[in-house]
């Protein structure tokens, strides 16, 4: 362990509590009793009931779940096809295609909406959830590429020589050997792109359509009539949600690809 | 008969040859070592036998068929890789069940057969562990299970001891004979350990940058080395070049530098007059500390540089006129009653037929 002098930790300090203060005031806040503004009124659930019994807001988080958990599935698959393709076909062409792969990750979020809003219009695609979850996918998609990889360079690819030496087929040793030791990191994948999914504001906004309103869809247009505890609820639910679900996703890209070490029970 | 042919085979990685024109026959059966340095290209060939590598040019035949295009879960071969390569997400069991699962046998069978492994490879009561539970020889184990379940006709081994301790070694040694004897299978074994070679193979080769240099008993390759590379990598050799100056009867003299004139044994096939080394092994040298005694062609005369002691036996370094650092291994029982000193003289001995001269 590295030894600082104090001031340098405390600095570590300062550093997260910029980082979480606005949301700390946030959730505060949402327990507030008052109607109005920053002012503390006493404690009260007041805002989390009104939020449940709003049915404009459930329909939103019914839409955000469906459309979080369709494209978290379809990126998987694609994200899985590619990483596994990447890694195997080690060509001349993999460093470009390696960028080629991440770039979406890293273009403005608004360019992307704007560039996604003209092509489905050019391809009469209907504005709705077909093309959020598409929307989504071009992020979730390399999200999930990234991941996939790490892992699987961590792969001794004499796993895969043993199980073909064993009478493998190369689809057997994607099922039997490839995946089951991916799993850590398929399931983290999968939280993180649920989670940003989730949260995302900027591509939805300009590919929904009418009857596909999401989560945060829903709490910019409460935003535009004002700012009020209800709002400050809602988002505090979705702060506390994706925070779970990160640090989840964070905890599966942790594990070994190796089983317990746990000693068993059998004698 | 033989079960593994390979003629004129060439593999390469990328710029670096790895196998060059190797033409080599292993008999069914048969305990058979390909020993040779890191890098040698031993692991490739029997990458190349399984068909998890393909080769460039020549022809791999098993069991008189050609095998060249098969890929690896259609050959009747199986390999213990070096360091095991066990599924981590799999028991024991289903490790070892694996290659029997893949080769759809029923449940009933497959429960059998790994049963019946188990108790041969001895880890009762093990089944249900994963192999980060098991030790390094107890993993040795699973490896060996896992491939001989399958009953393949030949069993490749990576270097199957060189990740276990000295005394485990020696044990698995004589497990791995054993199990051969049971199974019935022909073993083809990669190794950087020579006195491993020399104790389980029936026969070995020696292979250096990617050729076989020598194929043989280990006896033959012992006594007999075709070169000094062959010889140096079978064990400890002292040697001493110079030239050719006569042969006769098998024997050869030869006149170095600042020595008297050298006789030897000639190589098998003979020898060309010309420049040539001459190798001794340790073993065979006598030391005469009060002068040359009678009964041996050769003597050199020599400083004692280095003392070793190795429990059973000493370990003597000489230094020659050439300066040149001769070895000697002594049984502590038929030792001197004093042990030499460094610095002190004495007169290295050996007879002609313990020298072998090789071409350079």
């Amino acid at each position: 362990m590295i030894r600082v002098p104090r001031s340098v930790g405390i600095s570590g300090l300062l550093v997260l509590m910029f980082l979480y203060l606005p949301v700390m005031v946030l959730i505060v806040l949402s327990f507030n009793a008052s109607t109005m503004g920053v002012e503390w009124k006493g404690f009260s659930f007041q805002w989390y009931e009104k939020l449940l019994a709003d049915r404009s807001i459930i329909d939103a988080t019914v839409n955000s779940l469906m459309i979080a958990s369709i494209s978290t599935v379809l990126s998987l698959l694609f994200g899985l096809g590619a990483a596994i393709g990447l890694e195997t076909w080690r060509g001349r062409h993999t460093s470009w295609m390696n960028i080629l792969i991440l770039l979406p990750l890293v273009i403005p979020e608004i360019l992307m909406g704007v560039a996604l809003l003209m092509v489905f219009v050019l391809f009469q695609v209907p504005l709705g959830f077909g093309s959020i979850i598409i929307g989504h996918m071009v992020f979730n998609v390399p999200l999930t590429v990234v991941i996939l990889r790490a892992r699987l360079r961590k792969l001794d690819p004499t796993w895969e020589d043993a199980a073909r030496d064993l009478g493998a087929t190369s689809w057997e040793v994607l099922t039997h050997i490839t995946l089951p030791m991916l799993r850590p990191a398929i399931w983290g994948a999968a939280l993180l792109s649920f989670t940003v999914s989730l949260d995302d504001f900027v591509v939805t906004f300009f590919v929904a359509g009418p009857g596909s309103t999401t989560l945060p869809l829903k709490v910019f247009s409460m935003i535009k009539t004002g700012m009020t505890p209800e709002v400050n609820a809602l988002s505090a639910i979705m702060v506390v949600v994706s925070m779970v679900f990160v640090g989840l996703s964070w905890i599966f890209q942790q594990r070994a690809p190796v089983s317990p070490t746990t000693p068993s029970s059998s004698e | 008969m033989h079960t593994v042919v390979l003629e004129n085979v060439v593999k390469t990685h990328g710029q670096v040859v790895a196998v060059d024109d190797v033409t080599l026959s292993i008999k069914s059966g048969e305990f058979f070592s390909i020993l040779g340095p890191s890098g040698s290209g031993k692991t490739t060939i029997l990458r190349l036998i399984a068909g998890l590598d393909v080769p460039d040019s020549g022809t791999i035949t098993l069991q008189q068929r050609i095998v060249n295009a098969d890929p690896p879960h259609v050959r009747p071969v199986n390999m213990v890789f070096q360091h095991y390569a066990l599924f981590p997400h799999m028991t024991v069991f289903e490790n070892i069940a694996f290659g029997l699962r893949m080769h759809r046998q029923s449940r009933q069978d497959i429960r059998e057969a790994v049963e019946e492994m188990v108790a041969l490879v001895r880890l009762k009561g093990k089944t249900q562990r994963f192999p980060a539970q098991l030790s390094g020889g107890e993993q040795q184990r699973v490896a060996l299970a896992r491939a001989l379940v399958n009953r393949p006709v030949v069993l490749l081994l990576d270097e199957p001891l060189a990740a276990l301790d000295q005394q485990l070694r020696q044990d698995m040694q004589a497990e791995l004979k054993r199990l051969q004897q049971e199974v019935n299978a022909t073993f083809i074994c990669v190794t950087h350990q020579q006195d491993e070679a020399l104790m389980l193979s029936d026969r070995l080769g020696v292979m250096h940058r990617g050729t076989l240099l020598q194929v043989g008993t280990p006896q033959e390759i012992y006594e007999q080395p075709v070169s000094s590379t062959v010889a140096k990598f079978i064990g400890l050799s002292n040697s001493l070049s110079g030239m050719v100056t006569r042969t006769e009867n098998n024997f050869c003299w030869i006149q170095a530098e600042a020595f008297p004139t050298v006789m030897a044994r000639c190589p098998e096939g003979g020898v060309e007059h010309g420049s040539a080394t001459v190798m001794v092994r340790p073993e065979r040298l006598h030391i005469s500390v009060d002068g040359p005694v009678n009964g041996y062609e050769n003597t050199f005369p020599a400083i004692v540089h280095h003392v070793v002691f190795h429990g059973n036996e000493m370990f003597y370094q000489f230094r020659l006129r050439n300066d040149a650092i001769w070895t000697a291994r002594v049984p502590i029982a038929g030792t001197h009653a004093r042990p030499l000193v460094p610095g002190q003289s004495v007169y290295l001995q050996w007879a002609a037929h313990d020298g072998l001269v090789l071409s350079s």
